[in-house]
């Protein structure tokens, strides 16, 4: 991105300088003329566009979104991963994105730094940064920025990404990362690629090539961004596995004054409401046990509940049983709901409609419980059970906790 | 209150197959249809004109075979339709669809609310939406299963991973709706046959000023490389014997695998 003045379009009405929040435009004398010339100081400006829209009568104020040849892209380096928290955690995806954006940096032979933004409080997080292999963390910390809103975070990442210019930015695909790259993206003029599954460099171009499903997962694409920097891409969670702790590993801390602009604060955080229901992410969770209308009703999911219990891990459920009401929407697994891809995916008494599996199908090891033996969903398990899941579902959780003690 | 509605033209993903001589898609005889998340924006827009009047004008970029799924909204009870099509938006990514859709709404001039689906069943990438507030300098609200609005602010329940948020936002902004939201209203039959008379009106890239560099292969940063099926999943087992022997076997299994 870049801004300029239109010269010959400059009255000299400094009504910029007034407008500008960043003190950055200055008036200055010209030869030949009483009229002063506005003037950009491009340390403190901050590309937020203020000024064009009050110049709008004179149109003397450009921003340009412009796309670098990939002559002038040498001067990018580093792969950059961001760190998602929610209420002053991060997230496991930041995690994985480390393990995976430490392949990339090996490759590219350069380093790979975090971007955490945050509350005060937001500070103890970053040991577990380091740990999992940053070896920079740049930190946001602001009252604003303690939980997620879209338009004071674009802009403080935006910023950053403009003065620093990493070469790859990596977001999780979680509701945060997609909906904060997809604005990040348009703002800073970079390819995105959403929700990918696989990554590489290219060897002799040493570009990101992003390996994506599409169609419902019918087929897969191979993405890059050859010409425009940085390299974005959201990346589903639990593709990739986390790296190996190292404790006590330490790395630079890097503090950055995120700008925050009132404009931006528009958007009130009016209520949170929890779903009491949900005990184990979905998106997050290694292990899901999903139930279908196979269950009959409401009350039987416990069944499935026990069952996820005693594996450690989360509830999942078919379309048809989120519609007839049986559970909340956050449970639903399938195109309209979640993809999940976790180790360990039991199905039980889900027949697999190809929504259904479009959102499940990349898990490890399926498991399928149904008693229809031309169930689709025996396609895609590793292991299928034609049988009754009121028989087999307590008959698993009772032996997995009796293996458990 | 005016509302525009972004649709996509998708075929039906789950028919897609590819061509393994080729290794191209075939989409012959795939029928195409509107993006089911897209059908639950117009729906979310008929509501809200049902409570507090105005209009609902639904836009979509695509070629011009595209007009068939304005007509469908036509048919739910979309007042008015543009078709935004163009040899020169061929290759549009994300990046310049959401520079595209903005000039267009730009073009179509004063509206409080647009909606969009939150993401399309053949791309799903959800970035649209965001991208389009992002050219048009407005709040976005993504992943919405509320929609209510009261006079120049939008109140707004998001669907995220584990807890819903509402949250308010001044007007004009950008709303993705999940699926959840609502249920689609099917068209009547005198929809119906307002859409089959209905002229499509077709917005060209010099109707709304697009900047050539912007739209097209032009305006988008990323270029697809490479398209493949993913592996077969290999041929499962089939539990057999006894329940309680299947039982342990399959934890013997998942034991193997080091699962648990």
């Amino acid at each position: 991105m870049s801004i300029r003045i239109i010269a010959e379009k400059c009255t000299g009405c400094s009504l910029c300088v007034k407008t500008c929040p960043f003190n950055a435009i200055e008036m200055k004398p010209r030869e030949g003329t009483p009229r002063k010339l506005a003037v950009i100081d491009l340390d403190k400006c901050t590309l937020c566009g203020a000024c064009v829209d009050a110049c709008k009568k004179f149109g003397a104020i450009e921003i340009k979104l412009e796309k670098e040849s990939s002559a002038d892209l040498s001067h990018y380096k580093g792969v950059w991963v961001f760190a998602e928290q929610r209420e002053g955690k991060i997230q496991p995806v930041a995690y994985e994105l480390l393990g995976e954006g430490r392949k990339l940096a090996q490759e590219l032979k350069t380093d790979l730094s975090a971007v955490l933004c945050g509350g005060e409080e937001i500070e103890e997080e970053v040991p577990h940064l380091f740990a999992y292999g940053a070896d920079k963390v740049y930190l946001l910390q602001h009252d604003e920025l303690k939980d997620y809103k879209s338009l004071p975070y674009t802009r403080a990442v935006a910023e950053l990404l403009v003065k620093n210019k990493p070469e790859i930015f990596l977001l999780g695909a979680t509701t945060m990362g997609r909906d904060l790259a997809a604005r990040l993206a348009i703002r800073v003029g970079a390819g995105l690629t959403a929700d990918c599954t696989g990554l590489s460099i290219d060897p002799e171009k040493k570009i990101l090539q992003q390996t994506r499903p599409a169609f419902g997962g019918n087929i897969m694409a191979t993405i890059i961004s050859p010409n425009n920097r940085p390299q974005m891409a959201t990346v589903r969670p639990k593709v990739f596995r986390k790296p190996d702790k190292q404790e006590g590993r330490k790395g630079e801390l890097i503090q950055f004054d995120p700008v925050i602009n009132p404009e931006d604060l528009v958007v009130k955080l009016i209520e949170v409401i929890k779903d009491e229901s949900i005990k184990v992410n979905l998106a997050e969770a290694e292990i899901i046990v999903s139930g279908g209308r196979g269950l009959g009703e409401a009350k039987n999911f416990k069944l499935i509940e026990e069952l996820a219990k005693s594996l450690g891990g989360a509830v999942g459920a078919s379309r048809a049983t989120v519609d007839a009401g049986w559970i909340s929407a956050h449970h639903q697994v399938g195109q309209t709901g979640k993809t999940v891809a976790p180790k360990l995916y039991i199905a039980c008494g889900i027949s697999g409609k190809i929504q259904h599996l479009v959102g499940m199908q990349s898990s490890d090891t399926i498991v399928a419980i149904n008693k229809d033996p031309d169930a689709p969903i025996f396609k895609v398990a590793t292991y299928g059970i034609v049988g009754d899941l009121f028989e087999y579902v307590p008959l698993l959780t009772e032996k997995l906790q009796e293996l458990r003690g | 209150m005016n509302i525009v509605v972004c649709i996509k033209q998708v075929p039906e993903t789950t028919e897609v197959r590819i061509n393994p001589e080729t290794n191209t898609l075939i989409r012959e005889g795939v029928p195409s249809i509107v993006n089911p998340f897209d059908e639950n924006a117009v729906e979310a827009a008929l509501k809200l004109r049902e409570k507090h009047g105005g209009k609902v004008t639904v836009i979509t970029m695509g070629p011009p075979q595209a007009s068939e799924a304005l007509k469908t909204t036509l048919a739910m009870g979309a007042d008015e339709v543009f078709l935004v099509s163009d040899r020169a938006f061929a290759g549009s990514d994300t990046w310049a669809t959401s520079y595209t859709l903005s000039q267009t709404i730009k073009k179509l001039g004063a509206f409080d609310l647009i909606i969009c689906g939150k993401q399309a069943i053949d791309g799903d990438t959800a970035q649209v939406g965001p991208g389009i507030a992002e050219w048009l300098k407005i709040p976005q609200v993504t992943f919405a299963v509320k929609i209510e609005a009261e006079g120049n602010k939008a109140k707004v329940e998001r669907l995220l991973e584990e807890i819903n948020e509402v949250v308010e936002t001044p007007l004009p902004a950008v709303v993705t709706v999940v699926k959840q939201i609502n249920e689609p209203r099917m068209p009547s039959l005198k929809g119906m046959m307002k859409a089959k008379k209905a002229e499509i009106k077709t917005l060209k890239a010099s109707d709304i000023e697009a900047e050539e560099k912007n739209i097209g292969l032009n305006g988008s940063p990323t270029q697809v490389v490479k398209i493949f099926t993913p592996p077969p999943k290999g041929g499962g087992e089939k539990m057999e014997g006894e329940p309680k022997e299947i039982a342990e076997k399959l934890i013997g299994r998942i034991k193997e695998r080091k699962i648990i």
